[in-house]
């Protein structure tokens, strides 16, 4: 292949990548931590920890615990908040080359409407990220990513004050139809979708006969959910006309293919990051390697090209 | 600080302290040395068998204990899963590592100062007393259940003054803290604290450190998924200097009750601001 680089055509707005690696929100701290591991321009972007209007302590201690081929995290969204990384952290990061997507966080449409216009008024980010995995206080705590109607309403009231910014709504798992709610998020506005966050999960302690977790339960990531991403983004690709972003469990070049072959446009890494500061570096340099060896000739040809029958 | 680096270590010995008596659960760990520009004593490293660990995602966190031209060397204590592999890896296992990481224990050449370790806490004194200019400055008080020759203890008490007290029944607990409340009070005045060691053993320091206004740094273990302030699953309550503190000027109505914008203490990481606070800094619970 002559160039890893890809194109995220969304309904509105593109995403211009020199490569379908990203990494995912919450893994990558705010690309700073990572400075010392590898050069975070050769990345295809960065999407930093979920930001929200107001600086957030997060959920008490514990808050990880690890499970076989995976971790779960109840870390509950902490963040500096969205003033701080816009004066703290992103004049730091390399912005002019390397894609900076906001993952953004809160409880209500109007706060995510307004966490947008924040956003969309700053050169250095690239595009926006929606976790519509959290609560809605204004309908009793539900999820904005259960309920189609919520996750296209918060879709549009972050669309809405996007200005040019491509707009990606983060998908959950944890629903009995994704589908269902790709859709609603695409007649939302959005250019683009990502899947998918982390599974819900909890894992005790037998001995001491107390949960893991001092939320009980948590988010389930790492390689031990990268089957149930994958039939998300095959079964999310084939059910919208806008580009997927594969997440969950991705941990290699071979990975990232994977994502690709079921109908990504690009990869997330995540918990991988974790498990070798370096992972996110080291699947990029390696992807041309892999390229060939599985002859991959244009993203084009590839995506989605799985053969079923 | 010097700047952390990914490296792969090779295992050079892995040697059972303490032998038969403590079923083997203490080992000192040799690696070769990581090409950084150098660590600081109270400074740890991530360490993960490369290419995986049987489905354990995670690398683990292990003070430095100490590392000359050729070796870094690890104590650890063969407790869980990883650790209990660590004490089965054969000369020559290949380990992914990244450090040193985190703050390092506070030298003052000057200040008479307190050693204070529990257990497996004894680890980053072992680098500490060897690298200090003025060794007779030092003095060690180092609590133990296993035998002593299960602990790296001899090399400090040939470096400084220490003292070993066995905790064999339950009584010997209660006369071991009464020795660290009166250290900690003979220490207060001018003197330097530094403690290391399980929880319960800092909370104790910390209240009596809180009592007689010592000047005491705990150095802190909590789980670490990465270890080097991304992941957010390490943190402890702590009270930032002004300037970390995260914006306070937030519109209130965004503000709930205990976040950010209103509270004191905050939760930071303990891999990059920690693993060693200062104990009128931090709450242990
Ligand atoms: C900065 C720092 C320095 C450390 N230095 C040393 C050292 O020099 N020598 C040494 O032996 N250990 C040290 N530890 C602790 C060491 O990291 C843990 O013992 C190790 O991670 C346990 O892994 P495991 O898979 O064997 O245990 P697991 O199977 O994960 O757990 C076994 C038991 O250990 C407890 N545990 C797990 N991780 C930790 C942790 N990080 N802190 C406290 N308890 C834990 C669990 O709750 C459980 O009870 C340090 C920890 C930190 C944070
Ligand atoms: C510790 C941790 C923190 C996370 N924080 C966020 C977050 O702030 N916002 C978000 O949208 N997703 C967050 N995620 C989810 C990841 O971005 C990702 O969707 C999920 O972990 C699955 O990918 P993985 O298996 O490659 O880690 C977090 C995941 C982990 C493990
Ligand atoms: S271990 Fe990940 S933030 Fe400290």
């Amino acid at each position: 292949m002559e160039t890893l680089r890809v194109t995220l055509t969304g309904r509105d707005f593109f995403l211009n990548l020199k490569n379908p690696v990203l990494t995912a929100s919450g893994t990558f701290g705010y690309g700073l931590e990572f400075m010392p591991y590898g050069d975070l321009q050769i990345l295809g972007g960065i999407v930093v920890k979920g930001l929200s209007l107001v600086p957030r302590e997060g959920n008490p201690m514990p808050r990880i615990a690890e499970t076989p081929c995976g971790m779960l995290n109840s870390i509950g969204l902490q963040n500096c908040g969205v003033e701080a990384f816009l004066r703290d952290k992103l004049p730091l990061l390399p912005a002019d080359a390397l894609p900076v997507i906001a993952n953004l966080y809160a409880t209500s449409t109007g706060e995510f409407g307004e966490l947008a216009t924040v956003l969309a008024a700053e050169r250095a980010i690239a595009a926006l990220e929606v976790n519509i995995s959290c609560p809605n206080v204004n309908e009793g705590g539900s999820f904005f990513g259960q309920d189609p109607r919520m996750a296209a309403a918060v879709t549009a009231a972050v669309k809405k004050n996007a200005g040019a910014k491509p707009v990606i709504v983060k998908l959950s798992p944890n629903v009995t139809d994704i589908c269902e709610i790709a859709r609603a998020c695409e007649a939302g506005g959005a250019d683009m979708l990502s899947c998918i966050n982390t599974l819900s999960g909890m894992a005790v302690d037998l001995a001491g006969r107390r949960p893991l977790l001092a939320m009980i339960t948590g988010g389930l990531s790492g390689p031990a959910i990268k089957p149930v991403a994958l039939r998300c983004v095959w079964q999310v690709s084939r059910a919208v006309g806008i580009p997927v972003i594969g997440i969950g469990g991705a941990q290699c070049a071979e990975d990232v293919l994977e994502f690709i072959l079921a109908g990504a446009s690009a990869v997330q890494i995540g918990t991988a990051n974790f498990s070798r500061p370096d992972a996110a570096f080291r699947i990029v340099r390696e992807l041309p390697a892999v390229l060939e060896k599985y002859n991959v000739t244009s993203w084009d040809s590839f995506r989605g090209s799985l053969q079923t029958a | 600080m010097p700047q952390p680096i990914l490296a792969q270590l090779t295992v050079t010995h892995v040697e059972p302290l303490g032998g038969i008596d403590a079923q083997a659960a203490f080992f000192l760990m040799r690696l070769t040395l990581p090409p950084w520009d150098g660590w600081k004593p109270g400074q740890f490293i991530m360490l993960r068998p490369a290419g995986g660990d049987a489905g354990r995602l995670w690398g683990r966190p292990f003070s430095i204990c100490r590392a000359d031209d050729a070796n870094l060397c690890v104590f650890f204590q063969a407790r869980g899963r990883a650790t209990m592999a660590m004490a089965e890896f054969a000369t020559g296992t290949i380990l992914d590592a990244w450090g040193p990481l985190g703050n390092a224990l506070a030298v003052e050449d000057d200040t008479p100062t307190l050693l204070l370790a529990g257990g497996v806490g004894i680890a980053p004194f072992v680098g500490y007393v060897h690298a200090h200019p003025r060794p007779e400055n030092l003095i060690m008080e180092f609590g133990h259940r296993m035998p002593l020759p299960c602990y790296p203890f001899e090399g400090i008490r040939t470096k400084i003054s220490a003292n070993a007290h066995r905790e064999k029944e339950a009584g010997d607990r209660e006369g071991f803290l009464h020795l660290l409340d009166d250290r900690i009070r003979q220490f207060s005045a001018e003197g330097l604290v530094l403690a290391c060691g399980p929880t319960p053993f800092l909370e104790a320091v910390q209240t009596f450190s809180l009592r007689y206004k010592a000047r005491t740094q705990l150095c802190l273990e909590t789980r670490m998924a990465c270890g080097i302030g991304a992941c957010l699953g390490c943190v402890v309550k702590a009270a930032l200097p002004p300037k970390a503190r995260p914006d306070r000027k937030m519109p209130e109505k965004y503000a709930p009750p205990g976040s950010a914008a209103r509270a004191e203490y905050h939760h930071v990481q303990t891999c990059i601001c920690g693993p060693n606070f200062w104990a009128d800094t931090v709450s242990l619970r």
